[in-house]
């Protein structure tokens, strides 16, 4: 009975993780080396792969910073009430409760062409909605409670002594920051940011949403395997997933690297 | 470092944690500040340190109003409950952040560390990171990072709160040592009333946001001037009527008058023990504890109940057996005031001199 069990658990496990990697590496390869380059070096997938490139950056950049400063203020400070503390920290989880189709959608009811606010920034030669900014913003949404979820916890458990300890001794917040609090936490940073970055670049639902995946403009690089599917491109589809998956893989290992240090200092 | 407070006050929202405090302390002096806990002990001293603001009050230092100053600019040291040491630093580090904050040059910050090191009996461990340290040892990084800076003023929480008991007996005269040999003023937090006696030159008795009295352990013991300090400092026990006990029928005259009664106030023995057989009145021993070094002994008179010790040195007692049982003095304490009483038969009615 147990080695049934055992048995039926790797047949899942092969069918739903393994399966999916060797077949997008089998159809990258079905045509050889000149189909996997071929799908990779066609301008619309450079571009996407740049775009992502873009996204992901930018992303990672804004999130990490904001998420520190806002894990620091909904941990630390004690100007904010704690009721209004209880309430932006269960507004944080929105974006993981939101489908991010959803997510997508409300950008697009908030600074669409059609929108008051969308209407006013395109006079002004702005293009948020089926633009990259658009793009970034929806991306922003769907990670902005990763580096938080991974920071905050790390920060309520070390509490804020040390920092009090170091104020005593003459030191203002800036070196408190990265001289006490920062040794803490940076794992978790690093851990926060992987996700991040994973996330980043798989994102697919807000960003179709937003992005209205137009061809050498707004597609990335999932939108556009999404696009060669439908094409019954396959080899070249594949090839771009396989760049995609191989990204995944390698941040994977480098999550279980930070995930190992996050206990050290 | 003068300290001066005057009307502290302190709400956390419903909870007042201090209320109109004041009190001033002199440069060099070692003061406890004691009461129970959650007593505003430790909130009036994070006020002191500039880590948390009063609502109301003044806090001055060498005569200067300090509350606008943010803790980093106060010059103070603070030893935490926990330590609060930087974990991710090492001994050295822990020690030397301080000046570096400040500013210091290099070899100056080398050689403050070594004397501080040298000074708090941590030669060897430099290069050793907090957890690979054992209590004491903490204890004693957090003083010497707390004193590298050369603060006038050292406060210090439940210094040895974490500490087991052999090893905090030790760190408490080490402690008063140090402290006597650098001449800071130094306030430290206890709910220990034994560590506040031994180590402090006052002690400020702290109960419910009050400052119920403030002075040198000796005059707090003899003469308290509340009754939550009678029976805070010591061993006691309350007596309800005091007027039906030998010596004290004048506290009849103020109804409503309680006593405490502490066990070194109480005398038992058979009759040949006392000098002043008038003074006394017949008991009965209830309880032994034995106590290590001596007898706990609990004596039913009347329908009082006292207790007291006895040597072991003097004849053993049972429960149950008649004693003599002389009360010297009492606390007396009813709504409105407080006093001691002295037992009025210990007088000798008709002194003989030869």
């Amino acid at each position: 009975m147990r080695r049934l069990w055992i048995l039926l658990t790797f047949v899942v496990f092969a069918l739903l993780l393994g399966a999916p990697v060797v077949r997008i590496a089998m159809g990258a390869w079905d045509q050889g080396w000149s189909g996997f380059a071929g799908g990779l070096t066609r301008p619309e997938a450079l571009h996407a792969l740049w775009m992502t490139t873009l996204i992901v950056i930018a992303v990672t950049v804004i999130n990490t910073f904001f998420g520190v400063m806002l894990s620091l203020y909904l941990v630390r400070a004690a100007w904010l009430g704690p009721k209004l503390k209880k309430l932006m920290n269960s507004i944080v989880d929105l974006p993981f409760a939101v489908s991010p189709v959803i997510g997508g959608l409300m950008i697009v009811l908030i600074l669409g062409p059609e929108t008051a606010l969308g209407g006013l920034l395109g006079s002004a030669g702005i293009k948020i909605v089926y633009a990259l900014p658009g793009m970034m913003i929806a991306t922003l949404f769907v990670t902005f409670p990763l580096v938080i979820r991974e920071v905050m916890p790390v920060l309520q458990e070390i509490g804020n002594q040390q920092e009090e300890a170091a104020s005593t001794l003459g030191a203002y917040g800036w070196t408190t920051f990265w001289r006490v609090t920062w040794p803490s936490i940076r794992w978790s940073v690093v851990y926060g940011v992987v996700l991040t970055v994973a996330r980043a670049l798989g994102e697919f639902g807000a960003v179709l949403v937003v992005s209205g995946n137009i061809l050498f403009k707004t597609q990335t690089a999932t939108t556009l395997v999404y696009q060669d599917v439908e094409n019954f491109n396959l080899t070249s589809a594949n090839s771009v997933a396989l760049v995609l998956a191989a990204g995944s893989v390698a941040l994977l290992l480098l999550m279980e690297w930070a995930k190992s240090r996050q206990g050290h200092h | 470092m003068h300290v001066e407070v005057r009307g502290l006050n302190k709400r956390f929202g419903e909870f007042q944690a201090v209320k109109d405090v004041d009190f001033s302390i002199a440069k060099g002096q070692l003061i406890g500040l004691l009461g129970p806990s959650g007593g505003g002990k430790t909130s009036i001293l994070r006020m002191l340190a500039g880590l948390e603001t009063p609502d109301a009050g003044d806090i001055l230092f060498h005569g200067r109003r300090v509350n606008e100053l943010p803790p980093q600019e106060r010059g103070i040291g603070f030893v935490f409950q926990n330590y609060a040491l930087f974990k991710h630093m090492t001994v050295e580090g822990n020690i030397a952040f301080g000046l570096e904050v400040k500013k210091w040059s290099k070899p100056r910050i080398k050689e403050r560390v070594a004397e501080l090191v040298e000074l708090t009996g941590l030669s060897g461990f430099e290069k050793r990171y907090p957890h690979q340290l054992s209590g004491g040892q903490r204890q004693r990084v957090a003083f010497a990072r707390a004193l590298a800076p050369e603060p006038q003023l050292l406060l210090l929480d439940e210094p040895f709160a974490a500490i087991d008991a052999k090893i905090r007996q030790e760190l408490r005269s080490w402690l008063r040592e140090m402290i006597d040999r650098l001449g800071i003023t130094s306030i430290f937090v206890t709910h220990d009333q034994d560590e506040a006696i031994e180590v402090a030159d006052e002690i400020m008795i702290i109960n419910k946001g009050n400052l119920e009295q403030k002075g040198t352990p000796w005059e707090i013991y003899k003469n308290p001037q509340t009754p939550f300090v009678a029976g805070f400092i010591g061993e006691s026990t309350i007596v309800e009527n005091i007027a039906s006990i030998r010596g004290f029928e004048d506290a009849a005259s103020w109804p409503g008058t309680k006593a405490l009664i502490r066990p070194e106030y109480v005398e038992i023995g058979k009759p040949s023990e006392f000098r002043l057989l008038s003074a006394t009145e017949t008991g009965k021993v209830r309880h032994l504890h034995f106590r290590g070094s001596e007898w706990l002994v609990e004596v039913e008179v009347g329908s009082s109940k006292l207790v007291t010790y006895r040597s072991l040195e003097k004849e053993v007692l049972h429960p149950g057996d008649p004693v003599q049982v002389l009360v010297h003095r009492a606390y007396l304490f009813n709504d409105s005031d407080s006093w001691i009483m002295e037992n009025k038969l210990k007088e000798d009615p008709m002194p003989v001199h030869i």
